[in-house]
C-alpha cells in the first residue's frame, strides 16, 4: 500500500515538477519575444512550414470531416424530422470546434513532432551548443520564430479549414441530399455569428502557440540519443494534444457560457 | 591567458570536476588529455558558459566569464566539436559564415561568402563545396568545415573537442597538421581536447593530463615522455597496469 502510494507521489511530483518547467520555459519564451535581436529569416522559414506546409493535410481533414458531418446531422435529424438543419449545425460544428480542434491536432502532428525531432536531434549532435558558441541565443534562434509563426498562421490555417470544412458539407448536402445551394449558403451565412469565428480564430492562436512552444520545449529538454530523440517527439505531442483539448475546453467555457 | 582555479562540477552524484586548475598562457596551444568520462569536454564547456560550474572560477585574460557582454565575449572564440555539429538545415557556406550572417559581426552576404569560401580553401576545400550541405559530405570533409566555421571570425581563442576522432590516421593528420598551422599563423590561444596521442605531439605547446577531476600533471609536450608522472606514463603508453583503473 505504502509503496503504491509513494507511486502515485512520485508521479504526482514528476507532473508539478514538468508543469514548474513548461511555465518557466514559456515565460523566457514570452521575454525573448519582445527583447531583440529578431531573427526574420527563420520567423518567415517557420511561417512557410508551419502554415503553407500544413495546407493539404488540413484541406483533407477538413473537407472529410465536413462531409461526414453534414451526413450524421441528415440521419441523425432525420428521427425527428430536422434534416434542414444540416448548413446550420455543420457550420456551428465547423466553426465552433471541429475546425479549430482538427486543425490544432493535426498541427500536433505534422508541426510539434517536427519541430521536437528536429530540436532534440540538434541537441544530441550539439548544434544547440554550437549555436551559442556562434552567439544566437537557441530560445531567439530556435523557439520564438517558431512559436511567434504558428500563433500567427494557425489561426489562418484554421480559417481555411472551416471554409474548406463547410464547403464539404455544401458538397455532400447538395450533392447526394438534394440541398438546395443557395438556399444551402444562406442558412449557413445567415446563422453564424461574429462570436463563433473569433471564438474560432482565438482557438487557432492559442493551439498554434501551444503546439509550437510544446514541440520547443520537448526538443530542448530532450535526453541524449535516438531513445531521447524519439521520446521527447513522442511527449510532444501527446502533451500538445492533451493542452490543446484541455484549451478548448476552456476556451469554449468563456465564450460560449451564458 | 585563461585560468581556471578550484572548478568544481557534478551532475547528479556524479563528481566529474574535483578542483581543476589550469592556466593557458596568450598563445600557447595547450592539450589536454585523459581516459572518456573524465571532464574534459566539461571543462571547456564551463569556459563557454555551456555548462555552469558548480564552485571555482573561470577568468580570460583577469576577467571573471560570468560578467560582462557575453556576445562580446564569446565573439573572442571558436569551436570545432567532436561531431562537428555542423547544422543540417544551412548549406556548407552559411555554417561557415555563421556568425557573420547575424549579430554584432554581420556583413553583407556576399562579403560573407566571400569569407566563407576564403576559409574554406584554407581548410583544403574548394568552393563547389560552398553550396552542398553538410550531410553530402564526408567526416573529414565535415570535420573541415567546423574547422572553417571555428576560424571564420579570426578569434583569438579556439577549442578543439577531439579533432580527430572518427578518422582515418591520414585524414587525422591532415587535421592535426591543419589545427597547428591556423593556430600558429593566427597567433590564437588553443585548447585542445584529445586523446590521441599523434595529434597531442603535432598540435601542442603544452600538455595537461586530467584525471579524478582534477589535473594531475601539466607542461611542455616534450617533457610528457620523461616527467615521471605515473598517470601520464601510463596513459601515454597505453598501460593496462598503472594508476588509472582500467575498466574491463
Amino acid at each position: 500500500m505504502t509503496q503504491f502510494l509513494a507511486a502515485i507521489g512520485r508521479q504526482v511530483l514528476g507532473l508539478l515538477r514538468a508543469t514548474g518547467r513548461i511555465t518557466l520555459f514559456t515565460g523566457q519564451t514570452l521575454g525573448h519575444t519582445v527583447r531583440p535581436p529578431f531573427y526574420l529569416k527563420e520567423f518567415l522559414h517557420a511561417l512557410l512550414n508551419i502554415g503553407y506546409f500544413s495546407l493539404p493535410v488540413v484541406g483533407l481533414t477538413a473537407i472529410f470531416t465536413g462531409g461526414a458531418l453534414a451526413l450524421q446531422i441528415y440521419a441523425g435529424g432525420a428521427r425527428f424530422n430536422a434534416e434542414a438543419v444540416v448548413p446550420q449545425i455543420v457550420a456551428i460544428g465547423i466553426v465552433r470546434e471541429l475546425g479549430p480542434v482538427l486543425v490544432g491536432l493535426m498541427i500536433a502532428a505534422r508541426v510539434t513532432s517536427s519541430i521536437a525531432a528536429e530540436i532534440a536531434t540538434m541537441k544530441v549532435t550539439e548544434q544547440i551548443d554550437a549555436l551559442v558558441t556562434l552567439s544566437p541565443h537557441p530560445m531567439k534562434y530556435l523557439a520564438v520564430p517558431r512559436v511567434v509563426a504558428a500563433t500567427l498562421v494557425v489561426p489562418l490555417l484554421v480559417a481555411i479549414g472551416d471554409i474548406i470544412g463547410i464547403l464539404g458539407g455544401y458538397a455532400v448536402a447538395t450533392g447526394t441530399l438534394d440541398f438546395n445551394p443557395a438556399t444551402y449558403i444562406r442558412n449557413t451565412v445567415d446563422f453564424l455569428e461574429l462570436r463563433d469565428i473569433t471564438s474560432s480564430l482565438v482557438k487557432g492562436a492559442v493551439f498554434g502557440f501551444l503546439a509550437a512552444l510544446m514541440g520547443c520545449y520537448f526538443g530542448m529538454n530532450s535526453s541524449r540519443g535516438a531513445q531521447g530523440v524519439g521520446r521527447a517527439t513522442k511527449s510532444s505531442v501527446e502533451a500538445t494534444a492533451v493542452l490543446i483539448l484541455a484549451a478548448n475546453f476552456a476556451l469554449t467555457g468563456i465564450f460560449f457560457s451564458v | 591567458m585563461i585560468t581556471l582555479s578550484d572548478l568544481h562540477k557534478s551532475f547528479g552524484s556524479k563528481k566529474v570536476l574535483r578542483g581543476v586548475d589550469l592556466t593557458v598562457e596568450r598563445g600557447t596551444s595547450m592539450v589536454i588529455i585523459g581516459g572518456s568520462g573524465t571532464g574534459k569536454s566539461v571543462t571547456i564547456k564551463a569556459i563557454l558558459g555551456l555548462v555552469t560550474p558548480d564552485a571555482g572560477s573561470i577568468t580570460v585574460d583577469g576577467n571573471d566569464t560570468k560578467t560582462g557582454d557575453r556576445d562580446a565575449f564569446l565573439a573572442r572564440f571558436g569551436m570545432l566539436f567532436q561531431g562537428a555539429a555542423l547544422f543540417d538545415s544551412l548549406p556548407v557556406w552559411q555554417n561557415v559564415a555563421f556568425r557573420l550572417l547575424r549579430g554584432a559581426l554581420k556583413q553583407p552576404k556576399d562579403a560573407a561568402r566571400a569569407t566563407a569560401i576564403d576559409k574554406l580553401r584554407r581548410v583544403g576545400l574548394g568552393a563547389d563545396v560552398a553550396d552542398l550541405y553538410p550531410a553530402e559530405l564526408s567526416g573529414g570533409m565535415q570535420k573541415r568545415v567546423g574547422l572553417a566555421r571555428a576560424i571564420a571570425a579570426d578569434p583569438e581563442i579556439i577549442f578543439f573537442d577531439e579533432p580527430t576522432t572518427g578518422l582515418d590516421p591520414i585524414m587525422a593528420g591532415v587535421i592535426n597538421d591543419l589545427i597547428r598551422e591556423i593556430v600558429v599563423e593566427m597567433g590564437a590561444t588553443a585548447i585542445t581536447i584529445t586523446h590521441d596521442m599523434t595529434s597531442v605531439r603535432a598540435i601542442g605547446d603544452k600538455v595537461a593530463m586530467l584525471h579524478d577531476g582534477v589535473i594531475q600533471w601539466t607542461g611542455p609536450v616534450a617533457e610528457m615522455e620523461t616527467c615521471g608522472d605515473p598517470y601520464v606514463t601510463q596513459f601515454i603508453n597505453g598501460q593496462a597496469e598503472g594508476p588509472i583503473a582500467a575498466v574491463r
